[in-house]
């Protein structure tokens, strides 16, 4: 008797693990690996498209651009998300396994320059952005604001938004030693928000009106002028496929860059690359 | 059914092996990945150096400022976890009758269960702000904050530990005392806390460990500057901040991951170092006895 009972019970579950076999094999999937900023985008994306594919299976992981590179390179996406271009380094050791990145720019994203709602400055030139972050510069007075130290917040050195701004303020120059480094955009909108004397950099979609966006170079941070290029602290990003993308990845992909998809990306706080009329 | 026995105790053998083996594998991962490092920069030139710019061109790896950040925010979590875990611990132990200690022991031990995160989310929108004013300082994410937070975060450890040891003095010790003529005081200080020394002292090592090897909280409220700090009241980059933030993006294989993973390597070596240090002077405690 109990013998008996124990092979109906293996049997049922051999049976279940049959049809949860071919119930997988029927589904087709995807897996995006990759930057944090372009996250939300992804997994708005693809929660919808899976609503009108029901036969798809989207998996969106974070880890940061390099780790979505990586993934890429070692076969374990199928696409790769990433808030700033590959590196030379990157490209190569792709190269060297037989895989060939292409990119694809899914949306832009602005970078704010951000301060306190209390300072008076109104605005900032991107060579004042440069010697306060580099050093040269340690008292707001020097920029035209009240007399007090200016207390410099950045961005992990890892993360992608301080590449970009490394790239387009710093151009290659050292931060300075005392800066606070913090790890996410949004524990640098909250220590702008409670520090008078701060000024930090976030993406577009963590300006808030608890924090001042300074206008760079006279020209105003807004979807408008980062769409249009006049906005100069600005940055596309992008999904990277092997090869040009086909299949499903191709199917996901025009989605996202359909009027839809482009809605989407707009309401996750980043700037569309296509025009929605 | 001899044959079954034998069985379950080899599986239960194994369960316990297990353990030692996940430790040594986490050790030879950590060596293997983090010593390649000591291969382009100097060993001395790593500790001793004053810069940390991993991914600037040319790189520089000088961790003394985030060893010298991690020994200095323990430091003062011990100052503000010690006397209160053994205050606490005294008065839970001898003072408070036994239903008052039914309640606050478990309350402290409560502590232990809170997430980390929220004690960093508390310390960066709460404390930090308050921190700012009370001392008028330009930022409130610093060493002092992050040593406040800390401390709380091991006090469920020094108090729960010391409590067992002052607990576990023998009743015949604060007798012989009482009947010497000594008062309640007395007896506490001069009998009791000697007597359990030992314990003490390991409840504190334990808690020194637990501090040092914090990641998510200092992370959020330390403030993150890799300068050698001069002041409490001055922003730091403790190196378990260091490691959280940057692993995620150094690209495999790099020198940047090689050296996150040699810091990683020294945490390893100084918290392992406290741990031996707590178990012999445990050790030698229970020999007096």
């Amino acid at each position: 008797m109990k013998a008996w009972s124990k092979i109906v019970c293996a049997g049922v579950i051999f049976a279940h693990m049959l049809t949860w076999k071919t119930a997988f094999a029927g589904k087709k999937s995807l897996t995006l690996t990759g930057s944090t900023t372009v996250l939300p985008i992804a997994q708005l994306c693809a929660e919808k498209f899976m609503e009108q594919h029901p036969d798809v299976d989207i998996s969106v992981r974070g880890g940061g651009s390099g780790v979505g590179i990586a993934a890429l390179i070692d076969g374990t996406c199928d696409i790769a998300m990433a808030s700033r271009p590959m590196k030379t380094k990157e490209l190569k050791s792709a190269r060297s396994k037989g895989i060939n990145p292409v990119a694809t720019v899914i949306a832009r994203d602005g970078i704010a320059v951000i301060v306190h709602p209390s300072n008076p400055l109104s605005e900032i030139t991107l060579v004042q952005l440069r010697d306060i972050y580099t050093g040269k510069i340690s008292n707001w007075k020097d920029v035209g604001g009240k007399s007090g130290r200016i207390v410099v917040i950045s961005r992990d050195v890892a993360s992608g938004t301080f590449e970009v701004f490394k790239k387009l303020v710093l151009k290659g120059a050292k931060t300075r030693a005392d800066a606070l480094m913090l790890a996410s955009n949004k524990a640098v909108a909250t220590t702008v928000e409670k520090t008078p004397g701060a000024i930090g950099y976030v993406g577009l979609g963590y300006v808030s009106s608890k924090v001042k966006a300074l206008p760079v170079d006279g020209v105003e941070p807004t979807k408008k002028t980062v769409a249009s290029g006049e906005y100069k602290l600005a940055r596309p990003l992008y999904f990277y496929t092997d090869g040009k993308p086909k299949g499903l990845a191709k199917e996901f992909i025009d989605f996202v860059l359909s009027s839809e998809g482009q809605k989407i990306v707009e309401e996750a706080g980043f700037v569309p690359v296509k025009s929605n009329e | 059914m001899l044959k079954r026995e034998k069985f379950i105790e080899y599986m239960l053998r194994f369960c316990a092996s297990l353990s030692i083996i996940f430790l040594f594998g986490i050790a030879i991962s950590l060596f293997k990945e983090g010593l390649p490092i000591f291969k382009v920069v100097n060993p001395l030139k790593f500790i001793f150096g004053k810069f940390w710019y991993p991914t600037h061109e040319p790189p520089e790896f000088g961790i003394l400022p985030l060893i010298l950040a991690s020994i200095l925010v323990t430091f003062g979590a011990m100052m503000v976890a010690v006397p209160l875990g053994v205050g606490s611990a005294i008065c839970i132990a001898e003072l408070s009758p036994p239903k008052i200690r039914e309640i606050i022991k478990p309350m402290i031990e409560l502590l232990a269960g809170i997430p980390s995160v929220i004690y960093g989310f508390f310390g960066m929108v709460v404390f930090a702000p308050f921190v700012q004013r009370l001392f008028n300082i330009p930022v409130g994410l610093n060493a002092f904050t992050a040593s406040c937070l800390l401390g709380i975060m091991a006090l469920p450890t020094i108090t729960s530990i010391a409590e067992d040891a002052i607990a576990s003095v023998p009743n015949e010790i604060k007798e012989a005392s009482y009947a010497l003529g000594a008062t309640k005081w007395e007896t506490i200080t001069r009998a009791v806390i000697p007597s359990a020394k030992s314990g003490i002292l390991t409840a504190v090592i334990l808690g020194l460990g637990r501090a040092i090897g914090e990641t998510m909280t200092v992370l959020m409220v330390a403030g993150g500057a890799a300068v050698i700090p001069r002041s409490f009241l001055q922003p730091v980059r403790p190196m378990t901040a260091t490691i959280a933030a940057e692993m995620g993006e150094a690209p495999a294989g790099s020198l940047h991951y090689h050296a996150l993973f040699a810091i990683s390597i020294i945490l390893f070596l100084i918290t392992l170092g406290l741990n031996i240090l707590a178990n012999y002077i445990k050790e030698k405690g229970y020999e007096k006895i």
